[in-house]
């Protein structure tokens, strides 16, 4: 245009002007390999007989990325990358710091785990109706989840992952499925939209939706808002996600309805989403409120495990049971949310990393226990040691990690929490957790006293126990060899979950990766 | 402008809160779909509501020469609307159907993922 004045703009201050190192891209290629491979089932929806294969590549795939991402951050401290080119906190920023990455990379063995189970699980009508397409799609979500540093971002993640866990839960649409499929679909809906709520309340008073932004103008803007309600807006959004007393009522009532691999990995991995969110924000950026909220916190958190494992006692059916202790654990995580030390927290995302392997370990056993007992009633249950004796070792494996016994992994991060405990003198927190497990162990051992030990109860109708696949042993024994490991070797997992604590406790590192030294002062004048 | 948007807001989330207390699943779904809404306008009036003055920068300039209109929250509730949309055509459509196959849409009726004859667990071997 004629007559325009040349205006001098520094592109450098406002935006990415040099392409971000290759390893840098880590941090998003798990939710592109998601979404890519999601995508490409989709596409071949009518080939069920390709689909699993499909989808089993870009579950590895996604797999090796997580391992590639938790050695480059182990390595090489907090990754980011922002969206767009422009500079934080205009774009949207992927940051994986050691708690992301490790969360993505449990989640990438469990999905793993669930496709391969699904192979056997999941029959052609499951496939036409979308499980493969659904399962990667959730993974996506899931991980993203993990890695995004953009809070708006994060509830999109959370809606994705819904939509996902919608479509895997109505699988079939089986009168039990719609009934437990509308509650879940009703109560998850409705927290996720007052966790938006929330989150426009934080965008009026802070000005920003870049964690590491909002984590460096929090301190400063104490005064100004209604910073500890919003908090608390957060804290009962999340633990609705997460299925915390005495907002979980939707998790016994849907967890036991759909296909057991769909159980298996919403246990693993969608109420530790709800517990993700809850450390990053309540340590990033709520400091000083969280610490207002300990107590309460601490209250729920007692609560939340002592009648999940009360809930365990009461149940008849197997897998609800299991939802019930899917609940309990939430208690013990949000124990160390309320602890809120380095202890503390380490015992808590141990806790969190257990239990996503544990739990879905443990819906898997429950799985191929129901297809030999043929049927999960606890009433009708019996025999199996005689049917499968390998089936009881595993399931003694499972049972003792479940409830905190030695020498597998539920032990070290119990430890962790009574000791975190007992350091601020919450003696009763320590003994809640006690409690927990040994009610959780009553429970547990009255399962495998029943399912295993006692003889047929129902009479032998001649025809011989059906023999698992190949696949269904294999991811089911896989997670048990996990549990094993982690029981028996647990220094490694020791040293990486006290090193997220350390970077939960000190967020400085991850602010300083999403804004490098020099970047501009974001504050934006009217 | 801020406080009577801010008294509408107020009106919807009572609306929403009324509906989703029933037990019935149809108002419960309306309060849902109402409380999408009532967000979306919170977070529209976060962002300060400026009248009539888009957020282009003219040719000739930099940066915005008077206060503009705040476009992040447009943005956003665009993104919310879709989703909260479209969850909200899935939730129609699979209460509709739990309504054809169970033939209630009372929420104390609605027990058969949690039958009330249930036995309890075996108390003895």
């Amino acid at each position: 245009m004629a007559g325009q004045t040349q205006i001098n703009v520094d592109l450098a201050e406002a935006m990415v002007t040099t392409a971000p190192p290759l390893a840098d891209w880590l941090v998003v290629a798990p939710l592109v390999i998601g979404f890519v491979f999601g995508a490409l089932c989709l596409m071949m929806r009518k080939d069920t007989g390709r689909q699993p294969a499909i989808a089993i590549t870009g579950l590895a795939l996604m797999l090796a990325a997580d391992i590639g991402l938790f050695w480059h951050v182990w390595q090489n401290g907090t990754v980011a990358m922002t969206m767009g080119r422009w500079l934080p906190p205009f774009g949207i920023t992927f940051a994986a710091d050691m708690l992301g990455a490790t969360f993505a990379l449990v989640a990438g063995i469990v999905g793993l785990a669930g496709g391969v189970y699904a192979l056997e699980d999941v029959n052609q009508t499951g496939r036409r109706y979308g499980f493969y397409p659904f399962l990667l799609l959730m993974m996506a979500g899931v991980t993203a989840a993990f890695l995004t540093g953009d809070i708006f971002n994060l509830y999109v993640w959370f809606e994705v992952l819904l939509i996902g866990s919608f479509g895997l839960l109505v699988l079939g649409s089986e009168r039990e499925q719609l009934d437990g499929a509308t509650k879940y679909a009703l109560l998850n809906l409705v927290a996720t939209t007052l966790f938006l709520l929330a989150v426009a309340y934080l965008y009026g008073t802070l000005g920003t939706l870049n964690m590491a932004d909002i984590a460096r103008k929090v301190a400063e803007r104490r005064d100004a808002g209604p910073l500890f309600t919003i908090a608390a807006m957060f804290l009962f959004a999340f633990a609705m996600k997460a299925a915390a007393f005495p907002v979980n009522f939707w998790l016994p009532a849907s967890y036991h309805t759909p296909r057991i691999v769909v159980s298996g990995l919403f246990a693993g991995l969608l109420t530790k989403v709800g517990i993700y969110a809850l450390l990053r924000i309540f340590l990033m950026l709520f400091e000083v409120e969280r610490d207002l909220l300990a107590g309460t916190i601490a209250v729920v958190a007692a609560a939340t495990m002592v009648l999940g494992a009360m809930g365990a006692l009461a149940q008849n059916d197997i897998r609800r049971m299991l939802g019930y202790l899917v609940i309990s654990g939430i208690g013990m995580m949000l124990a160390g949310l309320a602890l809120g030390s380095r202890t503390g927290l380490s015992g808590a995302v141990f806790y969190a990393a257990h239990s996503m392997v544990v739990m879905t370990a443990l819906y898997f056993l429950a799985g191929i226990m129901g297809e030999r007992m043929r049927g999960f009633s606890l009433r009708e249950a019996g025999g199996l040691y005689s049917q499968a004796p390998w089936l009881a070792g595993v399931g003694l494996v499972l049972f003792l990690a479940v409830s905190g016994l030695p020498p597998f992994s539920g032990l070290w991060p119990k430890a962790f929490l009574v000791k975190a405990s007992l350091d601020v003198g919450a003696w009763w927190l320590a003994l809640a957790i006690l409690v927990t497990g040994l009610l959780t162990t009553i429970a547990v051992g009255r399962t495998f006293a029943f399912a295993f030990w006692r003889e047929r109860q129902v009479p032998d109708d001649e025809t011989p126990a059906p023999a698992s696949s190949k696949a269904v042993v294999g991811s089911l024994l896989g997670l048990t060899f996990l549990t094993i490991a982690v029981g028996f070797y647990p220094e490694p997992f020791v040293q990486v979950t006290d090193r997220i604590a350390g970077e939960l406790l000190s967020p400085q590192a991850y602010v300083d990766s999403v804004f490098p030294t020099g970047a501009i002062e974001s504050e934006v004048q009217p | 402008m801020e406080t009577a948007i801010a008294i509408m807001t107020g009106v919807f989330f009572a609306t929403a809160f009324y509906l989703m207390l029933s037990r019935h699943i149809i108002r419960i779904l309306l309060g849902v779909a109402i409380l999408g809404n009532a967000v979306n306008l919170t977070i529209f009036t976060t962002g300060r509501i400026t009248r009539e003055v888009p957020p282009i920068i003219p040719d000739h300039a930099a940066m915005p020469e008077v206060a503009i209109a705040n476009p992040l929250p447009q943005a956003l509730v665009l993104t919310a609307i879709v989703i909260s949309f479209s969850f909200f055509a899935f939730l129609l459509v699979l209460v509709f159907r739990s309504y054809q196959e169970l033939g209630t849409d009372d929420t104390d009726e609605m027990r058969d993922a949690e039958p009330r004859d249930e036995p309890a667990p075996p108390l003895g071997y």
